[in-house]
């Protein structure tokens, strides 16, 4: 794409010589240029369109995933219908899904934020503080979800016995109680994302240029308004990249609940119930389809939000 | 039924009864139940951890009971086809493949030790042992046995191996089956045979699912072991009023309640009800089902409170820590103990609700083998199946890997230690042996609508009715498909 910046654009000869190189392309030119367009034409193709196309068409039959294709039946929207109305776990899975979302983009992401802004301002010990911090990173989300089952457990867990809550008869069910354990779990799951807020953050923050604080400085700014009205919009790649992390965080959120109880009892999401119905024993792989189908609509709309921003901003530009 | 634990046979010698084997069997029983990829191994993990755990445990602490020679064999896959009897005539030649579950370090070189005890008997016969992970198995089986099965494979009595042979999935093995019949029970060859009445699966053990308790705590307190269900309501007040939890509880997996809804439903409404509502020939919202639940209610009160946050070893804690009373469970709940805490472990069948129905049922699971249809060397694998089917390679098996009671009527009951010798007994005393919920009828509505369908029911008991009802929704649009 040609840049609108005057100083940036080739001279005529250049742009003629250009043009010309492209259209003397040699033969094994032309084979070469194939190949690294056509292999990974063919990837995303084969990786990413055939899966969610099939997917899309899957989700209108009944199948149970044994014999051919000739074992599929059309199903209408049956499965969609079924799920709406005759199948317990999928509200609370949608609802589970956009509260997962929520929690993130107002509780874990501004607290990565503040953490790295504080870290910025080079306290004493910051690297260590930056590397506690950072460890549940470090740790895989199963690996997460086990230690703070220990925590949670309900007779032998840390929490219930320093509390004082662990007898028969007083014990807080942190995990079991469907009105609780999702807030149990959304707490490690913030335990982790803040820090990963923090991380990116804090490059970006190191990346700020320190005159235009000093200028603000100079101009009389404290240090909320330096921060708000200089450094944050002046951040604004790092805060799209952020955005974009939280909402993919959110919305593939499996591993806490999956090791915690399989996603039942109050913790239902929508990529649990697509896993639950397709892999295992005995499969409704129509079922999951549609399930995976709502979930990719779901996903479409932060997703369709942010390609609609990008363009418009670059076509301001 | 059968009396598969009273005519102990001939004998030959059988191991130690490390309490250790239990572990592996939980962590199978688990995997069974909790069937999902993606992150499935490490949903495994606590159950591998408890694994490692009670096995290290017992080791260090020796095993009571039997004693005799060390548990050293158990690492060998020791080929001593040493002893008589058994199938394979010796004429059959050529490769086997054997796919495999048994992917925990005891029951993979059990397998291996019974695998070796045919290839002695037949040396022209090589079979080649396919292991995958039990959860990566079990999750694949469909794309498994639709693709390039091996010739035999480990699996389950129950709807899914019944399933199975009705898709055409696997062959039938009458012919097996002339040979080993006299070995087994009448409730194990009902266990063995597809819904067109052929022979389709060899059985190789169970373990029954019962009420434990500590003979210590019963004998300082007083307690009867109930018989009846008033006795049994009675025992659970008193144990309340002395401050213990009656009746633990752990049902985070989903699975474990799965077991008292059975037990339940078999002593009210009889095991043929109980069958039939598993193929969904009655309805969830039978009145009979019902009935269960509200049965349920009356001791609800005096369950361990939170079970649907507790893992069933810390259930088992409860119990072994003498804070509960008694817990319903399958055996394997005993690898939670070791020393002399195993041997005050004890169990009794489930009291007795309907008089007609008595303490007539039971759930006992069975682990077994299958032929798959795409079978590539069948002579050789009807050899090795007819010689599994015999006492002597389930002693085999049972030597290195201890912990179930053997399938065979005449198998070596010598060297059970007290739970086996028990289990076996209360195996064979039962006139009717059900599978568990999630194996008698299609696994994934059990594991996951019906035990959704409990979780909502220890959490508001009143709502029985709608979530029943619900229930049946649900259950209509799985079965007819």
């Amino acid at each position: 794409m040609v840049s609108a910046n005057p100083a940036v654009v080739p001279s005529p000869v250049a742009r003629k010589r250009r043009r010309r190189r492209v259209r003397t392309l040699s033969a094994r030119d032309k084979v070469v240029l194939s190949f690294m367009v056509g292999i990974p034409l063919l990837g995303v193709l084969f990786f990413i369109w055939f899966p969610a196309v099939a997917t899309v068409l899957l989700s209108f039959t009944k199948w149970n995933g044994i014999g051919g294709l000739s074992a599929i039946h059309s199903d209408g929207v049956q499965n969609y219908v079924q799920a709406a109305t005759n199948y317990p776990p999928f509200w609370p899975a949608v609802r589970h899904n956009v509260l997962w979302l929520v929690v993130f983009l107002v509780l874990a992401t501004p607290l990565g934020m503040l953490f790295a802004v504080v870290l910025d301002r080079n306290l004493r010990g910051s690297r260590v503080y930056q590397s506690l911090l950072f460890l549940p990173v470090m740790l895989s989300l199963a690996l997460i979800g086990i230690i703070w089952e220990l925590i949670y457990s309900p007779n032998y867990g840390l929490l219930n016995n320093v509390i004082g809550r662990s007898g028969q008869h007083n014990l807080i069910d942190w995990l079991g109680n469907p009105n609780l354990n999702l807030w149990a779990v959304l707490v490690e799951a913030c335990w982790r994302q803040a820090p990963y807020v923090m991380v990116l953050y804090l490059a970006g923050l190191k990346a700020v240029d320190p005159s235009l604080r000093e200028a603000a400085l100079v101009d009389g700014a404290n240090a909320w308004q330096t921060f708000w009205r200089v450094v944050f919009p002046v951040l604004r790649p790092i805060n799209v990249v952020i955005l974009v992390i939280t909402v993919i965080e959110s919305l593939r959120a499996f591993d806490l609940v999956y090791i915690t109880n399989g996603g039942n009892n109050g913790l239902e999401l929508l990529s649990v119930l697509i896993t639950r119905n397709i892999v295992g024993q005995v499969s409704r792989i129509g079922f999951g389809s549609a399930l995976g189908v709502v979930l990719l609509v779901i996903s479409l709309v932060p997703i369709v939000t942010f390609l609609v921003m990008q363009l418009r901003q670059e076509k301001r530009t | 039924m059968s009396d598969s634990g009273s005519s102990p046979s001939s004998g030959s010698s059988g191991g130690p009864m490390p309490a250790s084997g239990l572990a592996t069997l939980a962590t199978s029983r688990r995997s069974v139940l909790k069937g999902l990829a993606g992150a499935a191994g490490l949903a495994v993990v606590p159950g591998a951890l408890a694994a490692a755990c009670s096995s290290s445990k017992s080791k260090s602490g020796g095993t009571p009971s039997a004693g005799g020679s060390s548990s050293t064999s158990a690492a060998t896959p020791a080929p001593s086809g040493s002893a008589s009897g058994g199938g394979g005539g010796g004429n059959v030649t050529g490769t086997v493949t054997f796919g495999s579950n048994y992917s925990d370090a005891v029951p993979k070189a059990a397998f291996a030790a019974m695998i070796g005890g045919f290839t002695a008997k037949n040396s022209g016969v090589d079979v080649k042992i396919n292991t995958v992970d039990h959860n990566t198995f079990q999750n694949n089986i469909n794309n498994y046995l639709q693709g390039t099965p091996d010739d035999l494979f480990t699996w389950f009595a129950g709807f899914r191996m019944r399933f199975f042979a009705s898709q055409g999935l696997a062959t039938p093995i009458d012919d097996v089956w002339d040979k080993i019949g006299s070995n087994f029970s009448d409730a194990f060859k009902n266990a063995s045979k597809g819904d067109d009445g052929h022979y389709y699966f060899v059985p190789l053990y169970n373990y029954p699912w019962a009420v434990f308790y500590r003979k210590s705590v019963f004998a300082s307190k007083g307690y009867q072991i109930p018989k009846t269900w008033d006795d049994f309501v009675a025992l659970q007040k008193q144990m309340q009023k002395d401050g213990l939890v009656p009746m633990a509880m752990g049902q985070k997996d989903g699975w474990p309640a799965l077991g008292t809804f059975d037990i339940i439903n078999m002593r009210l409404n009889g095991f043929q009800f109980h069958m039939d509502l598993m193929a969904h020939k009655v309805g969830w919202d039978d009145p009979k089902v019902l009935k269960v639940f509200q049965q349920w209610q009356e001791v609800l009160p005096y369950q361990q409170p939170g079970a649907t946050g507790r893992i069933w070893q810390d259930a088992a804690k409860s119990l072994l820590n003498k804070q509960a009373g008694m817990y319903l469970l399958g055996s394997f709940v005993s690898q939670q103990f070791t020393g002399a805490d195993l041997d005050d472990l004890d169990f009794f069948p489930y009291p007795e609700i309907d008089p007609a129905n008595g303490q007539d049922s039971i759930d006992a699971p069975i682990d077994g083998f299958m032929m798959s249809k795409k079978v590539k060397n069948k002579d050789a694998a009807t050899a090795l199946l007819e010689f599994i089917g015999t006492p002597e390679a389930e002693a085999l098996y049972g030597k290195t890997d201890p912990s179930d009671v053997a399938a065979a009527t005449n198998a070596d009951t010598s060297n059970y230690n007290a739970i086996q010798k028990k289990s076996a007994q209360i195996i064979g005393s039962s006139k009717n042996i059900a599978q568990f919920l999630d194996r008698d009828t299609n696994p994934q509505f059990a594991d996951d609508t019906v035990a959704n369908m409990i979780d909502s029911f220890f959490n508001s008991p009143n709502e029985v009715q709608s979530q029943l009802k619900s229930l049946e929704s649900q259950a209509k649009q799985v079965f007819t498909s």
